[in-house]
């Protein structure tokens, strides 16, 4: 292994020098000039207090565009009308939550005072729980068999990450090229003697495409995460089993499983995170339809702000989606403590 | 000769490090992999192969894989190219002639070999077959006629500035951060990156009207600034800088420090090169946010002019609903850098983002 690499790594360390001389000369230059700036201040304020100065920048970013947004949110959340300026809206207390919650059936979205908030809320369970299920279990099978002493590992790895770098509107797109009715689905459909079949016109349908699609697009991420922590299984464990009679369902029951188990947390409650805000590649590919068949939460916080300019539900939406990435954010600090300590 | 080809083909398929023989797991592994290959590049190289085909025959049902052209031939006396097709008439034979005219059932059709033997007249219900001659063509039309339909160098500009100018500043801003957090000792230091790590996951959509809101404040709707800074001092930046930071050792910079280095200098001279593992994780992960970035440039640009690529492919899609041949071509071109680079780094990007865990 080592000596097939030689030849590489020494180009690779020619290339590295190359590569920091036309970088690295121009850098320092730059950051030299801006040190006439900067040591001036280091005089007036000391060399202690720098510390305030390196986060300076990072922190007005952040607290203008982040933390005041953030507490900005539950002004909106609490007031009502159609202006975006906040001297020229209404307090109203609860009402936007009130509106939201304001069902006499939670199981009927029909009966609730913003049906397509329930329909958001409903779809997104869905999309959830199919995606992440479906997309964690496949995640698994693939990191095993990248796992294995294979030829080409770095290829296939490769393969299966290379739709992660799409972005979403690209995805959507060639998705939406090859589900589209005169597509390649329905002509192999169709030259097969099948019926043709309406995959994004049909509401089962499209909720089901809509989940492939995102599998297919995120699949990669997660499985590199589950083969990181594969590769970090000491070998000497599967030694062990295998010494003690052990064989591959067992060891991998016994021994890869329980190792696995903080990464596969990792993996579930990011994916989680992420299914939770599920947007842009729906957006592109079905609008939310057919009707509002895959309408999600965020979809209906950004219709409902942006389109209908009702700035207090949908702030009072997000409020709810933010309760609910703070709870799975909550779950994944607690699930990784516990599986520290197993 | 060819069973001695296929022998080391078998030979180069079964070896393997260590010389142990293929296992059935082993097959089923490949097998699964390979299937993998198709479900993973299928998808784009078929969008690939679309984008080649000409308008006409991209609604061909049901669609080929090559793109194809009808095969023509010019003869003297007539101005326009014909149409070849094969025919096999009533008898059997099977003859290549090219179409002059054609009215519903009846066609005129002139043999290209012998073009002085006139005009025949086929009835094509009483032919056997008539099978147009077509070639493998790689038709380019759509992409050029694509870019003069759509911006596209316009939305790449904007695209390629959002993306660099943003990923420089972020690298710059969050590295100072972390420094300013790992390094130092002060009043409320615990407090600032506490706050800032509760908010790791709070993703834009949570606060899309106020975020909005800031940014008509400050003036920035319709301006790539305001897509630029926002989402410059990510959380998840600092917060993998400054791990990486804290293994450093403090030594060094104390040294640096007798030496006469001034702070600045020892953030840039010593901290950062070796920080470059870290930051070049935080270089890859910004370019792909930024690059993919797709509802926050739809809140912040309204012209069409400042659309970066995603968002101005949208709008075609959504305008033109059913130009297929340009999106299909514009599409290829907005997924072509981010697969150059990809094919360039892809050990580098795998690898980093395996050991770093995070998106």
């Amino acid at each position: 292994m080592t000596m097939r690499r030689a030849e590489p790594r020494r180009k690779k360390r020619r290339m590295n020098e190359l590569l920091e001389r036309a970088l690295f000369r121009p850098y320092a230059a730059l950051m030299t000039l801006v040190e006439v700036v900067i040591d001036p201040i280091q005089r007036l304020i000391g060399q202690r207090r720098m510390g305030y100065f390196f986060v300076l920048p990072n922190l007005l970013v952040f607290g203008i565009f982040i933390l005041f947004p953030m507490l900005l949110n539950f002004y909106y959340g609490f007031t009502a009308g159609n202006s975006i300026l906040p001297q020229n809206r209404e307090f109203v207390g609860t009402a936007n939550l009130e509106a939201l919650f304001n069902c006499t059936d939670f199981a009927n979205p029909n009966t609730c005072q913003h049906d397509r908030f329930w329909r958001a809320v409903g779809n997104t369970s869905g999309f959830v729980v199919f995606q992440v299920g479906i997309m964690v279990i496949f995640a698994l099978i693939t990191a095993l068999a990248l796992n294995r002493d294979i030829r080409a590992r770095g290829f296939f790895r490769g393969v299966f990450f290379y739709p992660v770098l799409l972005s979403p509107v690209v995805v959507a797109l060639i998705w939406k090229w090859m589900l589209q009715p005169e597509g390649i689905f329905n002509g192999v459909l169709v030259s097969t003697g099948l019926e043709r079949m309406d995959f994004l016109t049909d509401p089962t349908q499209a909720r089901l495409w809509v989940i492939i699609v995102s599998v297919w697009a995120q699949m990669g991420f997660h499985t590199l995460i589950l083969l990181a922590g594969l590769q970090s299984i000491p070998k000497e464990l599967y030694e062990a089993a295998w010494m003690d009679g052990a064989g591959a369902w067992r060891s991998f029951r016994s021994v890869t499983l329980p190792l696995l188990m903080p990464t596969m947390v990792v993996v579930l409650v990011l994916s989680l995170i992420r299914a939770v805000q599920v947007f842009d590649q729906v957006y592109v590919l079905t609008t939310g339809g057919p009707g509002t068949a895959t309408l999600y939460m965020v979809q209906y916080i950004f219709q409902t702000a942006f389109d209908r300019r009702d700035f207090g539900v949908a702030a009072a939406a997000s409020l709810v989606l933010a309760v609910v990435l703070l709870f799975l954010t909550l779950f994944q600090l607690r699930l990784g403590r516990t599986s520290e300590i197993a | 000769m060819a069973e001695q080809a296929l022998k080391g083909i078998r030979a180069f398929l079964l070896r393997r490090q260590g010389r142990k023989r293929l296992t059935a797991a082993d097959v089923v592994t490949y097998l699964y992999l390979l299937a993998g290959v198709g479900v993973m590049f299928g998808p784009v190289v078929w969008l690939v192969m679309s984008s080649f085909k000409s308008q006409a025959s991209l609604y061909n049902f049901p669609p080929t894989f090559f793109p194809y052209r009808q095969e023509t031939v010019t003869l003297p006396g007539y101005a326009e190219p014909l149409a070849l097709y094969d025919i096999t008439f009533a008898d059997g034979t099977t003859r290549r002639l090219a179409q002059v005219s054609r009215v519903g059932i009846a066609a005129r059709m002139i043999d290209p070999a012998d073009p002085e033997g006139g005009l025949l007249d086929v009835n094509l219900r009483e032919i056997q077959d008539r099978k147009p001659v077509q070639s493998v063509f790689f038709d380019t039309t759509n992409y050029s006629g694509g870019v003069e339909s759509f911006p596209f160098v316009n939305y790449l500009k904007n695209s390629v500035v959002v993306t660099v100018l943003a990923t420089l500043l972020t690298l710059l801003i969050n590295s100072m951060a972390a420094f300013g957090l790992s390094k130092y000792r002060y009043r409320g230091r615990d407090a600032i990156f506490l706050v800032m790590i509760s908010t790791l996951m709070v993703p834009i959509s949570v606060i899309l009207i106020p975020a909005f809101l800031v940014i008509t404040q400050v003036g920035w709707v319709n301006n790539l600034w305001g897509v630029i800074i926002p989402g410059a001092a990510t959380p998840t930046g600092v917060f993998l800088l400054r791990q990486y930071m804290l293994t450093l050792p403090d030594e060094l910079l104390e040294s640096a420090r007798i030496d006469g280095a001034s702070e600045w200098r020892i953030y840039w001279q010593i901290v950062l090169p070796l920080a470059a593992p870290a930051l070049a994780v935080l270089t890859i992960f910004s370019v792909m946010w930024r690059w993919n970035d797709f509802l926050w440039p739809l809140i912040v640009l309204n012209h069409s002019e400042l659309f970066t690529l995603q968002v101005g492919l949208n709008a075609f899609q959504g305008a033109l609903n059913v130009q297929w041949h340009y999106i299909l071509a514009m599409t290829v071109l907005t997924l072509l850098p981010i697969t150059i680079v990809f094919a360039l780094l892809q050990r580098y990007i795998t690898s980093g983002i395996a050991t770093t865990g995070m998106k």
